[in-house]
């Protein structure tokens, strides 16, 4: 069974300044899968992922030409991008919890959309610390700073975080690559288990960790998708020449 | 033991030739620079016990809050005048610097404009204070036709201070690292929202502390306020539209007849301007742990 398309990006070019840094990028997330993206340092994986939320609005210089459709909406028409922003969540590379205690950090979302009284919010801040597996460790310590834990917990918070404004989809830059590799396996574990209600598009140098947990997989170079697939048609047989030579390591 | 005697063993002839010439240079700089900041602290500590044997035996409540008469001058009418010069000067400069910062570091990016108005504000922040003193002298006591008033005063001040508080408050908010921005941002918070709930309360130690030195530079100001406020001893201001004098001026305007109270006044000031600074970094600090 097919999942719905859930993003679709259509001839999609970016500029920084004079710089391309995305060229004519074709692409369609599925629902409720990981998709996974690679590809060399520079390519554009992050560049591609800050397009779905409209992050890149904040960077001076920065064009858009091509068309994204998130739910089938044209994000770039007739659409209020804080709640694009809430619709589609944004997990970062190092982790970025606020400097205040753990339950304001969950409710700075819900506080932003509306959200007040601890009566309405407590039942949030407990649900989104649960489904992003840090309620164990953090339950007792909701009103301390965030600040105060290790690196792989704040980045669950951070999911835990995005996950209290109720998104639809989760962009995920490189968010394990600050971790060590048993908080990596958590993150991991932690994306399967949501994928079976977000969707989830996660940028990763790690092969292993694509192969691993994503369904479908988009191989980038220089600024163009030059395959995508099956993760396990990609990594298996990859059509491109180059896609086969970077999974194989033998790349450059 | 082993080390020492290591140490104290001959070296062989070359190598300690070498070694003596490469040590000459830092021994010599260390030497210097120690000097130096000796030179520094001999400075200060020289001002401070010098004001204070000179001025601590002639302070007195009175000569501080005592009833002011022409023989008999005391600090009311500089305590209440620098009140309101503090209260004119940071109540303008202040809002409107934070303001100016939040926008330069916030909104402004990177476009000409934006450097024509960091240009501007680097330029005034170089001109000397008694060229804004001239400034408040010509365009409130004389275009104006206000004569000497503390407003003027207050006014000309808050545009000689606006310079250093958009610079330190624009610091202290660009330090807030943009990844919380970002954070802030990915969550659907507004423009509005992210800097109020994000990056003020973030860089809140470093605008208190911008503020607080402020006022100190306004109550040490006497430039200025020598062209503007008309330096009148004899009398209390009411109003904001009233001339008066200052703390500063107070030194000045007792120097030549009463060198006793003006050294007594020195302390005042001293007290004043060091407290404020020591509450500045101390504020600063506090606020910064206090978010960890
Ligand atoms: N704000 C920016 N201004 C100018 N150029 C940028 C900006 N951000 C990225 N670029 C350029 O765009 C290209 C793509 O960058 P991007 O960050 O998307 O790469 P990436 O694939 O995510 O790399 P990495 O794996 O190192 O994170 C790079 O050449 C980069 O130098
Ligand atoms: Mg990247």
């Amino acid at each position: 069974m097919e999942n719905e398309i859930c993003i679709k990006a259509e001839s999609l070019d970016l500029f920084y300044g004079d710089f391309q840094a995305l060229k004519n990028v074709n692409l369609e997330v599925a629902e409720r899968e990981i998709t996974a993206f690679i590809g060399p340092s520079g390519c554009g994986k992050s560049t591609l992922l800050r397009c779905f939320n409209r992050m890149n609005d904040l960077i001076e210089g920065c064009k858009i030409a091509g068309k994204i459709f998130v739910d089938g909406r044209d994000i770039h028409e007739n659409t209020d991008v804080n709640l694009l922003r809430k619709e589609v969540g944004m997990v970062f590379q190092k982790p970025n919890v606020f400097p205040m205690s753990i339950y304001d950090n969950i409710a700075f979302g819900p506080r932003t959309h509306g959200v007040k009284g601890r009566k309405n919010l407590d039942p949030i801040v407990v649900e989104s610390l649960k489904r992003a597996n840090i309620w164990d460790e953090a339950k007792d310590r909701l009103n301390k700073s965030a600040l105060g834990l290790s690196g792989g917990q704040q980045q669950r918070v951070c999911i835990a975080r995005a996950l209290a404004v109720q998104p639809k989809i989760l962009l995920m830059d490189e968010p394990t690559s600050a971790l060590d590799p048993i908080s990596t396996g958590k993150i991991e574990e932690l994306c399967e288990e949501l994928k079976k209600q977000y969707t989830i598009v996660i940028v990763t140098h790690n092969m292993q960790q694509a192969a691993r947990i994503s369904d479908k997989t988009g191989f980038f170079l220089l600024g163009e998708m030059l395959e995508f697939g099956d993760s396990s048609q990609v990594f298996s047989s990859p059509k491109n020449e180059k896609c086969e030579k970077y999974i194989t390591g033998r790349f450059g | 033991m082993a080390v020492r005697q290591d140490k104290t063993a001959p070296l062989p002839q070359k190598a300690r030739k070498l070694s003596g010439r490469h040590r000459a240079p830092y021994t010599f700089l260390k030497i210097i620079s120690f000097v130096c900041a000796g030179i520094a602290v001999a400075a200060l500590i020289g001002i401070i016990v010098f004001i204070l044997i000179r001025g601590v035996p002639h302070l007195s409540l009175d000569f501080i809050f005592g009833e002011n008469t022409a023989a008999h001058p005391t600090l009311v009418p500089g305590l209440i005048g620098t009140a309101y010069l503090v209260m004119i000067g940071a109540g303008v400069a202040i809002p409107i610097g934070i303001l100016t910062a939040i926008y330069l570091s916030e909104y402004a990016g990177k476009g000409k404009v934006v450097r024509i108005i960091r240009l501007a504000i680097e330029t005034l922040a170089a001109i000397p204070s008694i060229v804004y003193g001239l400034f408040g002298y010509i365009v409130f006591v004389l275009l104006f036709g206000w004569g000497y008033t503390l407003l003027g005063g207050g006014l000309t001040v808050s545009i000689m201070i606006l310079p250093t508080i958009i610079r330190s408050v624009e610091e202290s908010l660009l330090s807030v690292p943009s990844i919380y921005r970002e954070g802030s941002h990915a969550l659907g918070a507004s423009k509005v929202r992210t800097i109020f709930s994000v990056v003020l309360p973030n860089a809140a130690g470093g605008i208190v502390t911008a503020v607080i030195l402020a006022i100190g530079r306004i109550i040490s100001e006497s430039a200025v306020f020598i062209l503007t406020i008309g330096m009148l001893q004899n009398g209390i201001p009411r109003s904001p539209t009233d001339p008066g004098t200052s703390l500063a001026l107070n030194v000045y305007y007792f120097a030549s007849d009463w060198p006793e109270l003006s050294a007594a006044t020195a302390v005042v000031l001293l007290v004043l301007v060091v407290g404020l600074n020591l509450l500045a970094t101390g504020v600063g600090k506090l606020i910064k742990r206090d978010r960890q």
